[in-house]
Order: C-alpha cells, then structure tokens, then sequence
C-alpha cells in the first residue's frame, strides 16, 4: 500500500513539476521576455512622449509612413513609395494595398489622413506636433495615394513621419489606443497588467513578412538591482536598455549572455539655465566647462560607458563634429575664469536631479568636480514629475542632469523658452537655413556650423553620448544594437534553436 | 455595551473623517501639474490645457473634497491619471497579489511565532528560552529589507530554488504564483514573528502567574495542560492586540518589500503612483489603507472588551 | 529645583533594586553587551564629527571598489569613497534622525498623553481618537506622503518618524498617568492649589520618567530602522550625505562583485539596533520592577 501511495506522489511531483515548468520550455522557442525600466503610461504613441510607449509599440503594433530601422535608414512602411516634388513641398505617397488593423478594419488613405488631421489639430495631445508643423493640407485621391503639401521644404520631414508620434492609427480605434492599441503592425496588444507586464501577440493578418516571434512580454522592472537579478534567473530574456552598467562586466564573462553596447540619440548634458544669474555670463559656463572632467563622470557614472561629447550632437552621426577639447579639463583655468567674472571664492547653486543613475551618479561626482574650483552645489533630487514641473515647465533651477533623447534634436537651441534659454540670433539663423537645405554637403556644413556655436557658448555642460547596453540571452539574435529611435523593434528578433 | 459600542463607532467615523480631510488637505497643496507628466518633455501649451480641461483640475477644492468623499461612499475611487483605469480596478488587480501576500506573512509570522512564544515560556530561564529570545532579538534588528536582499542572493541567484522577483500570476497555477510569494513572505514574516514571539513568551509567563493558573494546578491540571487550557487562551488577549498594531508595520514593510521583489501590489503601486503625482491614485489608496488599519485596531479593541469586560468603562490599556 | 532632582534620583535609582539586577546574570549579560554596542555605534558617530579616516565628499574613482587594505580598512565603495568614513558619518546620520524624531514625537506625545491622563473626559476622547489616525500612518507612508509634496531628506524624514512616535508616547503616558494620577497625594496637591503642569513635572513625570526612558530607548532603534528604510528608498538622508540605507540600496547591484558593500552597512544597522534593544530590555528591568517579573 505504501508502495503504491509513493509511486502516486512521485508522479503527481513529477507531473506537477513538469506542467509548472513545461510552460516556460516551450514558449521560449517563439516568446520573448524583454525587460523594461520605466513604464509608459499608456500605449498611444501619438498623445504621449514617454519613450517608454514607443519602446513597446514601434514597429510591433503600430506603423508609420515610414520607418526608421536600427542604422537610422528611412524604410518604407505603410508607404510603399513616394515621390517628392523638385520644390520639396509636395509628397506624394503611394500605399499599400492589403492591409488591415488589428480589429479587421481595411487600411487606406482615409486613415492617413485622419492620422496626420489628428496630430495638427488644435486640441491635439500629440507630444511632437513640430514634426508635423510644416505640414499645410493632407489631401487623399483615391484609397491609395496621399498628397501632403507642405509650408516650407523639410529635409527631414521623411525621417520624421518614422517617428513613433507620426504612426497611422483608425479612426474608429483612436480614441482606445491609449488602454487598447490598434495598429498595422505584426504583433497585437494582448493584455497589460499594469505595474507589471505588457503582452504582445502575434497578428495572423500582418502584411509584410512575418516575424520569427509569435508572443512577447514586455516586464516593467524600474529597479537596477532586481533587473540584474531577473536577468540572472532568465525571468527575463532580454533588456535592450540595462539600467545597471556596474554589472556588465559581470555578465559579459557569463557565456550564456550576450552584451551589445551601442549608441543612443541620448545627448546627456549638464543643462544650465542661461537666463539665470550667474549661468548668464559666458565667462562661468566656460568656467564650469573646465572644471568638468567628462571621463571620469563616464567612468564613475555609467562604468566607462558612453563618448565624451563637445556639443549637443550624437559622436555617431554621420555629420558631427568632435569639439570636446574646446574647454578641456583645468581646474585652475576655472578658477581662474570664475574670478575674472567676479567670484573669486566660487558661488553657490543648486543642482536638480531626476531619477535615473545616469543624473543622481553623474550628479554626485560633478558636484565634487565643481566644489573643486570653488562651486557649492546643493543636490536636490527630484521625481520625473517634480522636473518636467519645476525644471522644464517654471524653468526654476539653476542647473540639471538630463539626457536629451531624440534624434537629431539640436533644434531644441532655438526655442527661446526651451527650458534652458539659450537665445542667440546667429544660432537660429543657421538652423533656418538648415530645415531648408536638402542639399547633404551643405546640410553637413551648417550642422557642423551649428555644433561650434554651441560648443564655443558652453550654453549647457555637453558631457557624454549615452550608451545603449544591451544584454541578452546568447540564443536571441535580431536585437538592436543601437538606438537611432525610441524602440525595441522585435520584428527580426528570433532564437537559436 | 451597546453605548460603549455606540460611542466607539462614532469615534471610528470621525476619525476617518479626519483622515480624508488631512489626506486631501495635504496631498492637494502637491506642487506638479499631471498633464505636463502625462505629455512630458517636448508638449505644448495648448495640449497640455486641453488635458487639464480633461482630468477636471479647474474646479474649485471644496467641490473636488465632496466629489472625492461622495465617490467613494458609491464604490467610485475616481480615474487614474498615468493609467486611465478606473481606480478601483488598478486597486482589486493589485490586491489580489497584496492581500494573499499580507495574509501569507500574517499566518507565517504567527505559526512560528506562538509555538516559539510559548515554548520558550515553558522553558522559561533553560537553555531554549534563551536561545528562542537570542534569535528573536536578532530578527528585531535586522532590517526586512536587507534580509530580502540577503534571501535573494542566496536562494534566488546562488540556488535557483526561486524566481528573484515579480509575480507569475494566479493564471499561471496556483503552484507558480505561491512560489513567487515564498521569499517575500518570509522576509515580511520572519522580523515579525521576532516581536511576535517576544510578546507571546511575556503574555504567556505573565498569565501563568496568575492566580486562576495556580488553581488549576492546585485542581490537579498537569503544567502542560494548565499552560495550555487557561495560560495561552488568556495570553492571547494582549497577542491579539500586538497582531492589530502589527498591520501599521505590515503596510510599511509591504512597501519596501514589493519594491526588492518588484511585485504589482497595492504597496508598489502606491510609491509609484506618489512619483508619477497621480493624485487620484494616491488618494484613493491612502485613505483605503488608513481606513483598513482604523477600522481593524477597531475591531481588536471591540475584541479586547467583549474578553474583558473591565474594559468596556471607557478607558481601553 | 533641587527637589524635584531628588524626586527624580528617588525614584530611578534605588540601592536595593540595583542590588537584585546583579543577582540575574542573564540579563547582566545582555544588559552589558547592549550598553557596550551602544556605546561604540555613539561614539562612533560623535567621533565621525571630528575624524574620519578620508572625508566622505572626495571623490576617488580611478580607486573605487576596492577591498580592504591598510589604506582603507573596509574598502571603497562605487565612487572611490572609504566605507570606513562613510559608516560612521552614517552612524551620526542614524542617530541624529533618531534622537530628534523622539525629541519631536516625546516632545509633543508626553504631554498630550499626561493631559489626556489628567483631565479625561473629551479631551481624553480626542487625544485618543488622534492617536487612533496617527497609528494608521506608519513612519514610511507619512514619509512617502512628505517627500512627494516637500521633496525627500533628513528633515522629512525625522518629521515622519517624529510623528509616528507621538501616539506611541501620548500611549504609554497616559497608560502609566493613570493609575498615579488617582493616588492621594495628586489629590493632596490639587487641593493644595498647585497648577496641573506643576502637578506634571514634580508628581507625574518622575514616576513615569523610567517607562519614558525604557520606550525611548526602544523608539530610537526603531527610528534607526526606520531611517534606514527610508534612504534605502530614496526619501531619506540626501547624498552627498552618507546614510546606511543609502549605502545598502547603492550596493544591492554591486554585491555580485563587492557583496562586503551590501553586508558591512546592513551589519552596522544589525549591531546598533541589537545593542538599543539590549540596552531597553536592561533598563527596563533596572527602573521598572513591576514588568522585571516577566524576564
């Protein structure tokens, strides 16, 4: 009798172990787990600007005009072609026929122009409506072909209708995208458990090819050390973003991962409120400039990743210009400096420090750097909200540690009540000429031209171009390795088995 | 003990009355503009003023207080601002991991506690309750979240026995789910069970000199039955006690421990939602949490004086 | 003034009860570990005030996590820093939080719980209804709750853990009140014409002095877990300050490769809060002879 009762257990042990586990075997062969640090508020690109959301649904759920793949390449998506007039005001696409959202409804011109109609409108919650300002009339002729006339000629306007905010959406489905997100793309919205996970599907009626993987779940871990630890225990597969850079080492000596460091569009900068006394005066920002040793903030900061930068423009790009000696590192110039501009003994100021470790590390380290020449920094961390409330709203700071993310972002300079206030005429006459130069040589001088006037003002301390760590389970292959946009494009991911 | 009863209630209502007026008093003067959180970095004025009209920040603060207060009475705990739920759903998906966890720690807590307590009691001055009382002033003193940290690097990234964290989901089998709840469980448990065991051993040793404990033996009760038939029952009285006052700490380490353990529950979503300044959130958890700890120190008192009626006067020590 | 000295000294210390402890090795032994803890995490943290091995705002990174060696003793943490200087700048910090978040909740609890001990009736009713709502905030929900509207740091959270401290006070005050307030000579006194305060301070006080300085002691480790708790998440003690919380949730993501950084400050915590429990325990039977029984 014994016997018998043993010989149940064992099974029901085995049995039971094995449904446990059998899950999780399985699903590996077409599933990823990609683990996440921050997460989106809600899932419609086109009415927030957390990265986070287009980090979800780029490419996966939804799809633009266009699409920008992981060497920054402007690839047809929706558009199938399109035609440009000589005068650069006119875009003529022609899309794709076939298509279908997620909810079956027929894809066609009609949605275009809703999509761009939606994004210009007044009461727009699109979070980059400049992408879509020189836009003057979307005119659809027919179900497949959109004209989009445009105010003035835009070098970038293609580049910008990748970018997650400019994605098409239905007009019947726009309005749940938020909570229930309905797009063209290869994987579906399944379920997401808030403060948890984010469950993408597999779309049976895709258009293109399809993708290696049939499910994904995207885990919200906000904390460096318990990423580390999923990572470890294979809870996860991946994290394209790892917030913890001191273990890379680690894992780069565990052969059972794979560490990807890339590049980002992550301008990471010491911003400096230059409306504000005595950030006014170029002889302290210059002051400060030398008394900032930018590799030992890489080193202390980030474990030695990321690239020291000169100005507000990514090292990667094709067109930057390498002007981080313009104030090397000399304490004793600083101090020098700061008593020619009238403070002999240094000065006091604030520093406000958002969450990530890129800002409450570096921060830490600058405020030794600075206590050095004379610059007593008070530390004041802050939540996301409390910044963009007090620093980018009120402009209330004196300075801030902020990593700038988007592409090509150097327009940012122009905009006179842009947090930081950097108002120079000259700037933003280089910039004018430059949205309307199509011609690349010429495109190439006037950003060159544009990155040495920002350089030689020290408007913000530039300090380094943020890496993208990416570390993964061995077996995945597909997986970004830099970031030119806000994305974990999952669509040529797949495993080795 | 109908007015005794009578005036307690009265006195739990007013308290949560005050509660909600110092929660909403206090969490309305919250510098931050969600609709700037909600479109961030790059937004413009003009959708950030149609969001604004969107949530109702433009009426006035008595009329959102009623509003809030009225709401509630119905079931309604307003709209999350970050998630666009209704609160009430992010609150029952957020329980269903919180409230297990809660009670898992409770009950691990207790079972060890009270055979320790009492054990060492029994033994009192010998070698075991010396060594009962060793370790229990060891688990006062560590802090729960270190220990978290101290559980996961041994049994989660050196064994492998356990997931390092998050929640597989009940849909996952009752097996999975439980599993993620083990190490913090005990690591909610274990400092717990440390003052529990503590006041248990005391309570104990206090009843056992009690007079009627000595007529029980005088009766011919053996020690053992004596401790146990009139000893511990009446030892639970202050046990009970303890047990209520522990839910304040409870919450506190819940907090913390979903946050080692980056498990979605009420505790984490309340630290996140006070980062993301969704005041909806933050106000609707706050007040549910107060007045769960109220009401419950409530029902322990009304405990406390149905055992003893020389508490029902008016005083309750 | 001299008599109420005498009032006090009377009562806290009596030559036959220090005689009995001595009679009781086993709380003579965790009396003393608790007193000789205390003493070296104290002196610790006054000493941090003074000397520190290496400053603990110099930065050295080319050096950071290293191990211990005769140039740091415990080693570097992620910055360079030597953990030495930084675990007794945190002790202070400990400490300090600890001390003043008494202050304020004793300071404000005391008296609450002596009045509502005193006059009963409502006033008695309210103070213990305030309790009630001031029980249902623990220390890191009032703390989260501060650091969102004012920002986190070390004035947030002794103001957090101050005011859960003053149910627990006005508690235990107006517990032991009680039964003095009812004794004759109270009565002897009002009659006399004294004024309730002056009442407070020569008949109440000093016989409840001994309960106050055994929760005191008690309180102040639970403050130093609490604070603890605090900078781990973020909403205590603000870098470039040190704080053991602080230190431990920096180390949780090194400790693969530097576990020491994620052990020593957790150690430090242990040590300090065992040697006030210790040392409560021990003086609760030293002052009280009424709860002595139960050790």
């Amino acid at each position: 009798m014994k016997s018998i009762i043993k010989r149940y257990a064992k099974l029901l042990l085995i049995s039971g172990s094995a449904l446990i586990f059998s899950g999780s075997a399985f699903a590996a062969k077409t599933h990823l787990t990609m683990g996440m640090s921050l997460e989106p508020p809600h899932l419609d690109p086109t009415a927030g600007a957390a990265a986070a959301i287009d980090e979800v649904v780029y490419a996966n759920v939804f799809e633009g005009l266009t699409r920008i793949n992981q060497n920054a390449e402007v690839l047809p998506a929706l558009a199938d072609s399109w035609i440009i007039s000589s005068d650069g005001l006119t875009y003529t696409f022609s899309l794709r026929r076939g298509v279908k959202f997620h909810d079956g409804a027929a894809f066609d011109s009609s949605d275009v122009v809703f999509s761009l109609e939606r994004a210009t409108a007044e009461n727009s919650t699109n979070a980059q409506k400049a992408l879509f300002s020189a836009i003057t009339s979307v005119e659809a002729q027919g179900k497949n072909i959109v004209v989009v006339k445009l105010k003035t000629p835009t070098g970038n306007f293609l580049f910008n209708m990748g970018w997650g905010d400019a994605v098409i959406v239905d007009s019947a489905s726009a309005s749940s995208n938020k909570s229930k997100p309905i797009g063209t793309g290869p994987f579906t919205f399944k379920r997401w458990v808030k403060g948890d996970r984010i469950e993408l599907g597999q779309n049976p009626n895709y258009w293109g090819k399809k993708p290696a993987l049939k499910t994904a779940t995207f885990k919200i871990i906000p904390d460096p050390a318990a990423a580390v630890a999923a990572l470890m225990a294979g809870d996860v597969d991946a994290f394209a973003n790892f917030p913890a850079p001191e273990m890379a080492a680690q894992f780069q000596s565990d052969p059972s991962f794979t560490v990807k460091v890339g590049s980002t569009e992550g301008e990471t900068i010491l911003s400096t409120n230059n409306q504000q006394k005595p950030f006014n005066d170029l002889l302290v920002r210059q002051a400060i400039a030398h008394a900032l040793n930018k590799q030992e903030i890489i080193d202390g900061a980030m474990f030695g990743f990321g690239t020291p930068i000169g100005t507000h423009f990514a090292p990667h790009h094709a067109a930057y210009v390498d002007l981080t000696g313009t104030y090397p590192h000399d304490p004793v110039k600083a101090k020098q400096l700061l008593a020619e501009a009238g403070y002999p003994n240094g000065f006091k100021a604030t520093l406000k420090l958002p969450p990530p470790s890129y800002a409450r590390r570096g921060g830490e380290i600058i405020a030794a750097q600075l206590r050095k020449v004379g610059i007593e920094l008070e530390i004041i961390p802050v939540q996301w909200a409390q910044w963009l409330d007090q620093v980018f709203k009120n402009k209330d700071f004196d300075l801030t540690i902020v990593s700038h993310t988007e592409p090509m972002d150097i327009g940012i300079y122009t905009r006179p009540t842009y947090y930081f206030q950097y108002r120079n005429s000259g700037f933003n006459a280089v910039i004018e000429s430059l949205n309307v130069t199509s011609d690349p040589k010429r495109r190439y001088a006037l950003m060159g031209a544009a990155q040495a006037i920002l350089a030689k003002d020290a408007v913000n301390g530039f300090l380094f171009q943020l890496a993208k760590l990416g570390i993964w389970n061995k077996n995945v292959n597909g997986l970004w390795e830099n970031s030119p946009v806000q994305a974990n494009d999952l669509t040529g991911v797949s495993w080795n088995n | 003990m109908t007015t005794f009863l009578a005036k307690r209630l009265f006195a739990l209502l007013i308290t949560l009355l005050v509660a909600s007026l110092i929660i909403f008093l206090l969490l309305e003067i919250l510098p931050g503009d969600p609709a700037s959180i909600i479109l961030g970095v790059g937004a413009q004025e003009d959708t950030l003023a149609a969001l604004r009209t969107e949530m109702g920040l433009d009426l006035s603060a008595p009329e959102r207080y009623f509003r809030w207060i009225f709401g509630i009475l119905q079931g309604d705990f307003g709209r999350s601002y970050t998630y666009d739920t209704p609160v009430s759903e992010l609150i029952l998906e957020r329980l269903s991991l919180s409230l297990p966890l809660a009670l898992l720690a409770i009950s691990l807590s207790t079972l060890l506690a009270i055979p320790f307590g009492v054990f060492a009691a029994a033994n009192h001055k010998r070698f075991a309750d010396t060594g009962i009382m060793g370790f229990a002033q060891l688990g006062v003193a560590v802090p729960n979240f270190w220990f978290a940290i101290l559980l996961i690097l041994f049994f989660s990234v050196k064994l492998g026995w356990f997931s390092a964290g998050g929640f597989a989901g009940w849909e996952m089998g009752l097996g999975a789910a439980l599993k993620s709840l083990v190490l913090p469980a005990v690591a909610l448990a274990l400092p717990q069970a440390a003052i529990l065991a503590r006041v248990t051993r005391s309570a104990v040793l206090e009843t056992v000199r009690e007079d009627f404990v000595r007529t029980a033996r005088a009766k011919g009760l053996s020690r053992n039955a004596a401790l146990w038939r009139h000893a511990v029952r009446n030892a639970l009285i202050p046990v009970v006690t303890i047990l209520g006052l522990q839910l304040s700490f409870l919450l506190a380490g819940t907090i913390i421990i979903e946050n080692v353990f980056y498990l979605p529950g009420l505790g984490r979503l309340l630290f996140q939602a006070i980062a993301q300044r969704d005041l909806v959130v933050v106000k609707n958890i706050v007040i549910l949490l107060a007045a769960t700890v109220v009401t419950i120190n409530f029902l322990v008192d009304m405990f406390y004086a149905a055992l003893d009626p020389r508490l029902r006067g008016g005083t309750h020590e | 003034m001299q008599h109420l000295i005498h009032a006090y000294g009377a009562v806290l210390m009596s030559e036959s009860r220090l005689s009995e402890i001595w009679q009781q090795s086993w709380q003579h032994r965790s009396f003393v570990i608790g007193i000789i803890l205390s003493f070296i995490m104290l002196l610790t943290g006054v000493v941090s005030l003074f000397w520190t091995p290496y400053s603990v705002e110099l930065l050295d990174i080319p050096h950071k996590l290293q191990g211990a060696s005769t140039a740091h003793w415990l080693g570097t943490d992620h910055f360079g820093r030597d953990v030495f200087s930084m675990l007794m700048v945190g002790a202070w910090n400990s400490m300090l939080v600890s001390v003043f978040a008494i202050g304020f909740g004793a300071g404000i609890g005391v008296p609450l719980g002596a009045l509502a001990a005193g006059k009963r009736g409502w006033v008695e009713e309210s103070v213990m209804r305030f309790n009630d709502f001031a029980f249902a905030f623990p220390a890191l929900l009032t703390a989260v709750m501060l650091s969102a509207v004012y920002g986190p740091g070390t004035i947030n959270s002794v103001l957090a853990i101050g005011i859960f401290n003053i149910p627990v006070f006005a508690r235990i005050t107006r517990g032991s009140a009680l039964s003095i307030y009812k004794r004759e000579f109270i009565l002897a006194a009002r009659t006399a014409g004294k004024g309730e305060v002056r009442i407070a301070m020569e008949h109440i006080l000093p016989n409840i002095a001994s309960v106050l300085i055994v929760q005191g002691t008690i309180q102040f480790a639970l403050g130093i877990l609490a604070e603890a708790g605090l900078s781990y998440l973020g909403l205590g003690t603000q870098p470039p300050l040190p704080s053991w919380g602080k230190m431990l949730s920096e180390a949780q993501t090194m400790m693969f490769f530097a576990p020491q950084l994620a052990i020593l400050p957790g150690l430090a915590i242990v040590l300090t809060v065992l040697g006030l429990n210790l040392l409560g325990d021990g003086l609760r039977d030293i002052l009280d002879p009424r709860l002595r029984r139960l050790r």
